[in-house]
């Protein structure tokens, strides 16, 4: 497709071990995602959906295959990439005003600007009344969320999120992802939000992409018919959600199956 | 609260406290969740945790001043006795007494503080050209790679001789000036502060990199931004030490030529075999160290408030 806005093709990932041996973290793996497309990764841990994100926002190089963001290959860190990682990357020296501030800042907005700006998104992941905090003197889950507010200030037109809301309790989380599909919808921005959760990816998405255990490669893609907008609370009711997820599920309990084995036999030997 | 000695005679946690539950026995403080009103036991708590922490200093204190009149006191009493000789080891009123006539009439070398500022110059100009060399050193070849591979070999052998010698040299190069001590100073303070510098670059976050790469951060941003802030507790704590090496270089450096300083003195003391006179010498030394690690630590918290403190004496609310 030629207006894809996130491309890989053939993409093989290969890292080296400490042991001085070669891991494949990514096999042969091909997606695209449309302009404006919100789509879920998930598979078994260790399959490589991290490294999937890595590669698209450039901080890794794929060691074969291509990846092309909006129609150019990837070759340093793409324009209008966000991306929310799966540890904890807010900068603890600074408060959580500088921290959501950062990205404007960087992109030469006024100091002044930056802040208000960064007030308001503070404001809507929940976080007002923080904003002289340090990161130490928040929860995991207000971290989180500063984590993403530093993302989406800016105003990513390629949204990559790798679990970002795993920390979260279950109430936040639905207010979250209803704000995310809001926000999202009012955007034209292609999402990549890698997730353990089945119904997560179900409930947010357009399409899920079910990756083999490691080495990673796209086994199989779901397109998600739901209706938009949707209510993350209330779709998982609608019987339609309960046959992709059942769908979906068959093939992913093999993969967790092979990864929980190998891991069995990892720690065994 | 109101039975526990220095509490405030009066406080708003009373007066509700009161007619809440009459009682002849002070209430416990009521628990979260359980009728918590914010304001008044947060003043209360507040309240009852400086006196904890006042209290827990004052012992401190009179714990010091009882380890230094038993350290100083067995020490007077053993020369007084004569179960050591005041001539090898000094005796705590001989350098009472000297440093007394060096404050009242002067050293032999002219006024103490005279001296005591000569070797604080060395020490400063030599404590700030070192560990600020250190910290560009240190940053530079942590961020280039290449740089840092080619010199490191040099950098290693120059760290394995004993730099104190290189102390007759300055002394050449520079004579009689500032320079020829505050250059040892330098050489010894450069190393530490450089090796700090390095490896808390080298430590930093990868994630929080690649975070501000992401958000847009140019590579001198990622530098003054996340670099630098993340090595500088890598860099503060090699300042503790710097300072006192600082010293040492400066002293060393007297010993090669000087015509006034604290080292100077110190010689002057042990060539006339005046033991008090180098007790009182290092006495003065180590008083000005203190005062240096003193606003140094107040650097280090003005510029780490980001970090949950590590002050002794955490005292739980
Ligand atoms: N820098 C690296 N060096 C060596 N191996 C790596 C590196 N990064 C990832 N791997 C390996 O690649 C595989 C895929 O890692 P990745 O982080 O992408 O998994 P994931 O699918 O995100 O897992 P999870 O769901 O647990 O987050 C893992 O087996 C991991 O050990
Ligand atoms: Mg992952």
């Amino acid at each position: 497709m030629a207006g894809a806005a996130i491309e890989l093709r053939a993409v093989t990932k290969r890292f080296a071990t400490p042991n001085g041996g070669i891991y494949t973290a990514l096999h042969d793996l091909t997606m695209e995602v449309a302009p404006g497309e919100f789509c879920a990764v998930v598979g078994p841990t260790g399959c490589g959906k991290s490294t999937t994100l890595a590669l698209i926002s450039g901080l890794e190089r794929p060691s074969a295959g291509e990846v092309a963001v909006m129609g150019k290959p990837v070759n340093g860190i793409p324009d209008g990439i966000g991306y929310v990682f799966q540890t904890d990357a807010v900068f603890p020296w600074k408060s959580v005003l500088e921290n959501v501030a950062a990205g404007p800042r960087y992109r030469g907005t006024p100091g002044g600007e930056a802040r208000a700006q960064a007030r308001e998104w503070i404001s809507r992941v929940g976080l007002a009344g923080f904003e002289d905090r340090y990161p130490y003197q928040l929860s995991g889950g207000m971290r989180k969320r500063v984590g993403l507010a530093q993302s989406l200030i800016n105003g990513p037109r390629i949204l990559l999120m790798d679990e970002p809301f795993s920390a979260l309790d279950v109430q936040t989380r639905t207010l979250m992802e209803n704000e995310l599909l809001t926000l999202w919808s009012s955007t034209s921005a292609s999402v990549v939000f890698v997730t353990h959760d089945l119904e997560e990816a179900i409930a947010l998405a357009d399409r899920v992409f079910l990756l083999t255990a490691g080495p990673g490669t796209v086994k199989g893609t779901f397109e998600v018919d739901l209706p938009r907008p949707r209510n993350v609370a209330e779709i998982r009711f609608q019987p339609r959600f309960a046959q992709i997820y059942e769908a979906i599920w068959n093939q992913l309990r093999d993969e967790v199956l092979v990864s929980y084995e190998r891991q069995k036999h990892a720690s065994a030997v | 609260m109101s039975t526990e000695g220095g509490a405030p005679p009066f406080s708003s946690a009373d007066v509700r406290r009161q007619d809440a539950a009459p009682g002849p026995l002070p209430n416990p403080p009521p628990q979260a969740g359980e009728g918590y009103v914010a304001g008044s036991i947060d003043a209360d708590l507040i309240a009852r945790r400086s006196r904890t922490v006042r209290r827990r200093r004052l012992v401190i204190y009179a714990l010091r001043v009882l380890f230094a009149v038993f350290w100083l006191g067995s020490w007077e009493l053993s020369t007084r006795l004569n179960w050591v000789d005041p001539f090898f080891v000094g005796q705590p009123s001989g350098v009472i007494t000297r440093l007394w006539t060096w404050i009242t009439e002067g050293t032999a070398l002219g006024p103490l503080w005279f001296q005591a500022a000569v070797t604080m110059e060395e020490a400063v100009l030599g404590f700030l050209v070192g560990s600020g060399l250190g910290i560009v050193f240190g940053i530079l070849l942590g961020r280039i790679e290449l740089l840092a591979e080619v010199l490191s070999p040099f950098i290693k052998a120059a760290n394995a001789i004993p730099r104190v010698v290189l102390g007759s040299l300055f002394a050449i190069m520079f004579g009689l000036s500032v320079w020829g001590k505050a250059s040892t100073a330098v050489v010894l303070v450069f190393f530490v502060v450089f090796f700090n510098a390095f490896q808390g670059v080298r430590e930093v976050d990868r994630n929080l990199v690649a975070n501000a790469r992401i958000l847009g951060a140019d590579n001198r941003r990622l530098t003054t931004e996340i670099i630098i802030p993340s090595a500088m507790s890598w860099i503060l704590a090699s300042l503790h030490i710097s300072f006192g090496l600082a010293i040492v270089g400066a002293v060393v450096g007297e010993l090669f030529g000087a015509t006034a300083g604290l080292g100077q003195l110190i010689y002057n003391a042990g060539h006339t075999f005046d033991v008090n006179g180098v007790f009182a010498g290092m006495f003065v030394l180590a008083v000005l160290a203190l005062i240096a690690e003193g606003l140094i630590s107040a650097l280090e918290n003005r510029l780490i408030k980001w970090r949950p403190s590590r002050v002794s004496g955490e005292v739980p609310i």
